[in-house]
């Protein structure tokens, strides 16, 4: 019973990794593999209008992890958030005839709207991760991003996958923080993940990765539904589910507004 | 103070967005312009998408165009046949923009296209708005009378078949060149945001000899009816009228109107057309500017897919 009581002990706090944990050394205590646990105090964000852009912290636990390797700073989170995916279209202009127009399109396939990126340590050097970040499809430079359609040559997609990465961490909805994940004791790690202001809605997916040694070992999800409240949103909804009563009462104000300002500044 | 406007998808500054429609109104009231061809141009430049600008215009234009009609309907200054004739070719005109509009949407020429027929537009009336000024003020100067033009004058409009009796204008025409003029000027509304007037009102004078005292009522009867309409089918199509933004460019419209139209009364006209074509050239010559410049970025991104 004393060998159980000790690791539940230190396990307490991150009370999601309790079952799993638990079990796991009751069975095989020597050949465990390492694991990872998450929780946020939420999985609902409601965003009002006057919404500036927040960050969202993450709780997690690394579970049966070596003391030796912790130690020496081998093990590494990754904590990433994803928005809902839809397909994205990038455009390029070109001069024609004196005037810039949009000459080039290219459309990826169900690319996350938006993304967020948290890591334990300054990765000075992306590359020492790259291998195992591409397959996990990890990071901004690793996210799949496959073209639809007719494609005219390699030289064109990497420089539209390139605009597409940059567009988007210039309008924030794409970010990425190399420090965002620190930890609060041997085993507990708190990660913050900004949300930008122009978070779209839906059903966003929180996932953390541990690597050991640049090996990725274990990943957990989470899903995170991110909705709009207030007045405005209301509106969209409107505008989008009930198109033609929206476009009615549009005309209706306008009627009124012009209506109204003649009865008012009537001179007779 | 910022307010969100939910269908731009943007916070703006309320006062800027009031400013606006306050001094289009102002404008408007003063010289009897619909104020379309610039509020839309205006909401472009502080970076509200021309998809939102043009289809909000449209709404806007329907506020402004009310209360004038309202007047001309109780002097009974305006003609309800060749209204709903004209009308026909508008409603019909504003189906094919919007269909026009929702296609070039697709291609991402949309916002190319919009620029480029308003620097046209605003260009061709602004330069022929200046120089009818200039000659006005120049007539002025040397006090000479003007030759009317008499309207008894036939072209070959008038010889067009299917023709109908319009009582209350007192002429007997063709119903083909209403309804194609109508026609056009739905298009405009539908891709450009505009009532149309500018463009109507001329055109009915010289183009099709009617009356002067009803031209102006039963163009903004079928203004009304052209912009309502289209503000529907934008809604129901692209989803682009901002009701925020409409409503607040309306109120603050339709009050800078009344001033408008006291001020307008009291002021010299030739210099304040003049004054009015600079400014309309102005806005167009800064479109083309726009146009012509290097982007910041040449790639840009949407959500969505291209449709094959």
């Amino acid at each position: 019973m004393r060998r159980l009581i000790a690791p539940l002990a230190v396990l307490i706090v991150a009370a999601l990794a309790l079952p799993a944990a638990a079990q796991s050394i009751l069975t095989q205590p020597t050949t465990v593999k390492e694991g990872l646990e998450i929780g946020a105090s939420t999985s609902e964000i409601a965003i009002t209008s006057d919404f500036r852009g927040a960050d969202l912290t993450i709780f997690g636990a690394l579970t049966n992890t070596d003391e030796l390797l912790l130690a020496i700073g081998q093990y590494d989170v990754v904590v990433t958030l994803e928005g809902p995916r839809d397909y994205q279209t990038v455009r390029k202009k070109e001069r024609v005839f004196g005037i810039w127009m949009n000459t080039q399109a290219m459309t990826f396939e169900q690319v996350p709207e938006s993304y967020a990126i948290s890591s334990t340590r300054q990765l000075d050097n992306p590359d020492d991760l790259t291998g195992n970040f591409d397959d996990a499809g990890v990071g901004i430079e690793h996210l799949p991003l496959n073209p639809v359609g007719y494609i005219p040559n390699s030289g064109t997609i990497v420089e539209f996958r390139e605009a597409y990465r940059r567009l988007k961490l210039a309008n924030g909805l794409y970010q990425r923080d190399r420090t965002g994940v620190r930890f609060v004791s041997s085993s507990l790690f708190r990660a913050s993940l900004r949300l930008p202001a122009n978070i779209p809605d839906g059903m966003h997916m929180v996932r953390a990765y541990l690597f050991k040694s640049g090996e990725l070992i274990s990943q957990k999800e989470m899903p995170l539904r991110v909705v709009k409240t207030g007045i405005e949103q209301s509106i969209t909804d409107a505008a989008h589910d009930e198109p033609i009563a929206y476009g009615l009462i549009c005309v209706l104000i306008a009627v009124v507004t012009g209506w109204g300002a003649s009865v008012m500044f009537r001179k007779d | 103070m910022t307010v969100y406007l939910p269908i731009a998808e943007l916070s703006v500054n309320i006062f800027i967005i009031l400013g606006m429609g306050a001094a289009v109104g102002f404008l408007s009231g003063m010289f009897g312009v619909g104020g379309g061809f610039l509020i839309t141009p205006l909401l472009i430049f502080y970076n509200i998408p021309p998809v939102v600008a043009v289809a909000t215009g449209a709404n806007q234009v329907v506020a402004s165009s009310i209360s004038g009609a309202i007047t001309h309907f109780r002097r009974g200054t305006l003609d309800m046949k060749l209204g709903t004739v004209l009308l026909v070719g508008g409603l019909a005109g504003a189906t094919a923009g919007v269909w026009v509009f929702s296609w070039l949407r697709r291609l991402g020429q949309l916002d190319l296209f919009i620029s480029l027929l308003y620097v046209v537009l605003l260009s061709t009336i602004g330069a022929l708005m200046l120089q009818e000024s200039l000659r006005a003020m120049r007539r002025a100067k040397n006090a000479t009378t003007v030759p009317l033009r008499r309207p008894g004058q036939h072209n070959w409009i008038h010889r067009l078949p299917l023709k109908m009796r319009f009582k209350k204008s007192k002429i007997y025409l063709s119903a083909i060149p209403v309804v194609a003029l109508g026609f056009a000027i739905g298009v405009l509304t539908s891709i450009m945001g505009v009532g149309g007037g500018f463009i109507m009102v001329p055109a009915m004078i010289y183009l099709l000899r009617i009356p002067t005292n009803v031209v102006v009522g039963t163009s903004l009867f079928q203004i009304i009816f052209v912009t309502a309409y289209t503000t529907m089918v934008q809604a129901a199509t692209n989803y682009s009228v901002d009701i925020v933004l409409a409503t607040l460019l309306m109120v603050a419209g339709v009050i800078g109107a009344q001033y408008g139209v006291r001020v307008g009364q009291k002021l010299r006209g030739e210099q304040l057309r003049a004054l009015l074509a600079l400014l309309v050239l102005a806005v167009g010559i800064r479109l083309a500017v726009g146009l012509v410049m290097t982007p910041d970025d040449v790639y840009s991104v949407a959500v969505g897919g291209l449709s094959y």
